[in-house]
């Protein structure tokens, strides 16, 4: 119960995600390019006149790939947020309180490879912990919302991720790798570290979420000489078949 | 109409009332936190929970419809337990810090804890720690009180129309503030400390002067303005600690702007506390019976022509009529109360009020400010402005400067009175917006008043307003916004040169060889001639008294019982809350006193009796408040329309913190113009 007192040390929820801006790597301005206004164009195409505030998720998201694409931190700066309330005819603060509100936002730069570690009850459950000893022993990191001495990896702690069937997991930018353990969490990430782009989803022999080593129903295959010219009707199974 | 009944009470409330509403309606008090009638339903603190019959859980009453033949619990075991679990929930985090508090004793966290609290906590855990914000000079911040309940967000975004509060992050770490750390541009941002329902939110420069159960309450105007704000003046002792917005929904509703309730720090500071009278050029200490007797001598063979009387803008009417009388005695035509110089007829009452009402704006259609900046002149008058275009469809054309957005879309039309002749001749789009409208308004603000031109610029805009339907038998949509608080009371009294008498401009410059300025210290009083014998009554060291070769100290608004009328031609009467400072006497006793030293004696001898005379001049004053009333009599003000100038609308209000003797004495307020005021000013170079 003993501790720091401090702002920055009470309350637990999510750690770091600071609902004040780091002034000190603001950078002073921001303007989206041309890739990114290719998309705002066919977002903004989606909403009525006059409910253009309906876009500022999306357009966050173009903003802080757009930041991964110039400067390998995708992360939102404030003055982003300011231009995307100008364009959006919105004031400011709706647009922080969206960009704060959802961690998908990064308020604060991150590495190239932004690790995020799911510690959720499934994943926690299988093996969680030694994901994130691995991801730390690996990136040379000691905390969650550290980012690593050469810039490429920050991790993450953050709740579940919707993939438990292949739990545990961890989202590296935009990618989920899957079915992990410490072993394969330390090469994922030394591939990253030499540049490679490791392929993708579950890490074990595996297809996406279905039974590890291969299916154990439905093995049959289903009757598709419909003989009756009626497509789409049950076959009958005979008894014992299976 | 649907019937509800609460506790056995059979009420009736409207249709899509909701059921908190249906409570109040039959008497029984809901706990809430977040709920405010004059904002949005958040329904985020889940302290009004109800039980409704056939409702399988509570339900928070705010934000729930009323449906006929509802039958509403709002005492039963099952509601106490939920309220007293929120409270449980509110009380996890909130800090115990009471004693050091200073919502202490006012705090409906505190309150309601009485009702609701557990006498021990549960939680052995750490409570949540938050920074504190910055909001400017005005509100301070103790974030960690807060809890959530985001009223300050909502009055900021809605009433005041500065969307700049915000709640960021979410969960345990969200936090209310601006994000980026800046003051509230808002002139309204004093009421974000009445609408916190705890401490998070509280007066800055009050801060730790006074417990609420201390304070001595007196119902008062504010007269920093011309809105006549309902205020009560909370004292301690001989001292004024605070001043609070009373509820007056034809008025203010329940807001106040800031300049009226942080510049009280001004009623303490460059008081003038006893008659000085210069001798050999310099100031000295006196007695009254000196100050009257060298005022006296100065008089004697001093031909009634050669006397004047200028009034200043914080006057209440009792010592406006005693002035005015004292002149009138000693055979003076020469008496202005329009120190800026404006241009009025006095012909017809409704060619220098508000004459739609305050309220009656939520009646408008359309809108239309000539000369005028209302969210620095009026912000509680501007608040309603706002609250009208939010409910939609309601065009705002402005001529004339403004100082920031007003806080609601306004089409600006230009800086020339040339645009008025553009509209009455059709050839300015907006006229159609005018003439569509079933109850248009036009505003006059002082700076299309206070020109050469302002005759002719008052009888265009009375001639618009006939053009486009505005005076109807219930509608008169002719309106003249003032800043003063004494403007119109004064013009009630007829307080302007009478025939063959000199103005403002004629009294300067040698123009009278005696000057009595009550209250005056706007007129510029390097152009008083250096002959001119000048007797200065009022209450602050100003421009006014520096110049004096007399000073008679007066009292403030807040120790004299005063009868003011403001822009609407509303009469309201403030009550005295302390007593003046030293020697300093309530102005029309001064002037009674006086009257007798120079062989004029005036006829009252008590407050009874001055009122008595104010109703004599004028029957309005007989008469508490406000007569709506149409435009029936059509003839407009005398001014010919073809003297319409060229030049462009001034600004009405340069720096808003600093428009009279206490705004200028007071520290808080010379903070607010550092921090406003200079930023808009360099923006402008």
């Amino acid at each position: 119960m003993s501790g720091h007192f401090s702002a920055e040390n009470i309350g637990h929820g999510t750690p770091g995600h600071a609902p004040r801006p780091e002034t000190d790597h603001q950078p002073s301005q921001f303007s989206f390019d041309a890739d990114s206004e290719t998309q705002i164009a066919a977002i903004l195409a989606k909403y009525p006149e006059g409910r253009e505030a309906s876009g500022v998720i999306p357009l966050l998201y173009v903003a802080q790939k757009q930041m991964g694409r110039q400067t390998g931190s995708a992360w939102v700066p404030r003055v982003a947020m300011d231009v995307i309330a100008a364009r959006l005819n919105m004031p400011p603060i709706r647009v922080y309180e969206v960009a704060t509100f959802y961690l998908m936002f990064n308020t604060k730069p991150v590495g190239r490879y932004h690790l995020q570690v799911c510690t959720t009850t499934p994943c926690w459950l299988r093996g969680s912990d030694d994901i994130v000893s691995a991801c730390k022993k690996a990136a040379g990191l000691k905390a969650f919302e550290e980012t690593s001495a050469d810039g490429l990896f920050t991790m993450t702690e953050v709740e579940c991720l919707g993939a438990c069937a292949n739990a545990p997991i961890l989202q590296v930018n935009d990618d989920y790798y899957e079915d992990l353990d410490a072993e394969r969490t330390v090469a994922l990430i030394e591939a990253l570290k030499r540049g490679e782009a490791p392929e993708r989803g579950p890490t074990i022999d595996r297809f996406n979420s279905a039974p590890v080593g291969g299916r154990t129903t439905l093995l049959d295959e289903p009757n598709t000489n419909h003989a009756d010219g009626q497509p789409g009707v049950m076959p009958t199974v005979e008894p014992g078949a299976v | 109409m649907a019937k509800v009944t609460v506790d056995g009470i059979q009420v009736e409330v409207a249709n899509g009332a909701t059921v908190l509403q249906a409570c109040e309606a039959a008497g029984k008090e809901i706990p809430r936190f977040c709920y405010h009638e004059r904002l949005s339903i958040a329904g985020n603190c889940r302290m009004c929970l109800v039980e409704v019959e056939k409702a399988p859980k509570p339900v928070a009453s705010c934000g729930y419809p009323v449906m006929d033949g509802m039958v509403v619990k709002t005492d039963t075991e099952v509601v106490r337990r939920a309220r007293r679990a929120v409270m449980e929930f509110l009380l996890i985090n909130h800090p115990l810090d009471c004693p050091i508090c200073d919502q202490g004793g006012e705090c409906d966290l505190q309150d309601q804890a009485f009702a609701y609290g557990g006498d021990h906590s549960r939680y052995a855990e750490n409570k949540r720690a938050v920074k504190d914000k910055y909001l400017g000079p005005l509100v301070k911040t103790v974030m960690t009180r807060c809890i959530q309940c985001t009223r300050c967000v909502r009055f900021a975004t809605e009433v005041a129309g500065v969307p700049e509060l915000g709640a960021t992050a979410r969960g345990e770490n969200m936090e209310i503030g601006t994000y980026v750390e800046k003051a509230l541009t808002s002139e309204l941002s004093g009421n974000l400390i009445d609408i916190c329902p705890v401490g998070a939110l509280t007066s800055k420069p009050q801060a730790f002067t006074a417990r609420p159960w201390e304070l001595r309450k007196t119902d008062s105007i504010d007269v920093t303005d011309a809105t006549g704000t309902n205020i009560r003046v909370h004292a301690k002792g001989p001292e004024v600690m605070r001043v609070l917005p009373r509820v007056n929904d034809a008025v203010n509703e329940e807001w106040m702007a800031d300049k009226g309730r942080f510049s009280v720090d001004g009623l303490r500071r460059k008081r003038l506390d006893r008659p000085w009278v210069r001798v050999h050029g310099k100031l000295r200490q006196a007695s009254w019976q000196d100050a009257f007797v060298a005022i006296a001598r100065r008089l004697e063979g001093v031909k009634g022509e050669r006397i004047g009387a200028v009034i200043g803008d914080l006057c209440d009417a009792e010592s406006m009529v005693a002035l005015g009388d004292l002149m009138t005695a000693l055979g003076s035509p020469n008496v202005d109360c329009r120190q800026d110089g404006a241009q009025y007829d006095l012909g017809r009452r409704e060619f220098y009020t508000f004459n739609s009402g305050i309220a009656g704006i939520e009646e408008a259609d359309a809108l239309l400010l000539v000369g005028t900046d209302p969210r620095h002149e009026a912000p509680v008058l501007n608040a309603r402005i706002r609250k009208r275009w939010l409910a939609g469809a309601f065009p705002v054309g402005v001529i004339g400067t403004v100082g920031a957005d007003l806080t609601y879309p306004a089409e600006m039309l230009g800086d020339r009175p040339s645009v008025l002749s553009g509209l009455l001749d059709g050839s300015v789009g907006f006229i159609e917006a005018l003439r569509n409208a079933k109850r248009p308004m036009i505003v006059v603000g002082q700076a299309a008043l206070t020109r050469e031109d302002g005759a002719a610029v008052l009888a265009a805009c009375w001639a618009l307003a006939h053009q486009v339907g505005a005076l109807l038998p219930d509608w008169h949509g002719f309106n003249v916004l003032h800043q003063a608080a004494s403007r119109v009371g004064a013009l009630d009294l007829g307080l302007v040169p009478r025939a063959g008498g000199r103005s403002v401009a004629g009294m300067m410059s040698g123009g009278v060889d005696v000057l009595w300025l009550l209250g005056a210290d706007e007129i510029g009083a390097g152009r008083i001639g250096p002959d001119t014998f000048v007797v200065y009554q009022g209450h602050h060291g100003d421009a006014g008294a520096a110049r004096a070769d007399v000073i008679l100290p007066g009292a403030a608004y807040t120790e004299k019982s005063g009868t003011y009328v403001n822009t609407e031609g509303r009469v309201q009467t403030a009550f005295q809350a302390v007593f003046p400072p030293g020697e300093a006497r309530e102005d029309w006793r001064i002037l009674r006193a006086f009257s007798e030293v120079v062989g004029h004696t005036l006829p009252y001898d008590d407050l009874d009796g001055v009122r008595r005379r104010l109703a004599e001049v004028n029957p309005v004053f007989a008469r508490q408040g406000l007569p709506r009333f149409g435009g029936t009599d059509l003839s407009g003000p005398s001014g010919d329309l073809n003297a319409i100038g060229t030049a462009p609308f001034a600004q009405p209000v340069s720096d808003y913190y600093q428009t009279n003797t206490i705004s200028r004495a007071s520290e808080t307020m010379a903070e607010c113009s550092r921090v406003y005021a200079r930023p808009v000013i360099q923006a402008a170079e």
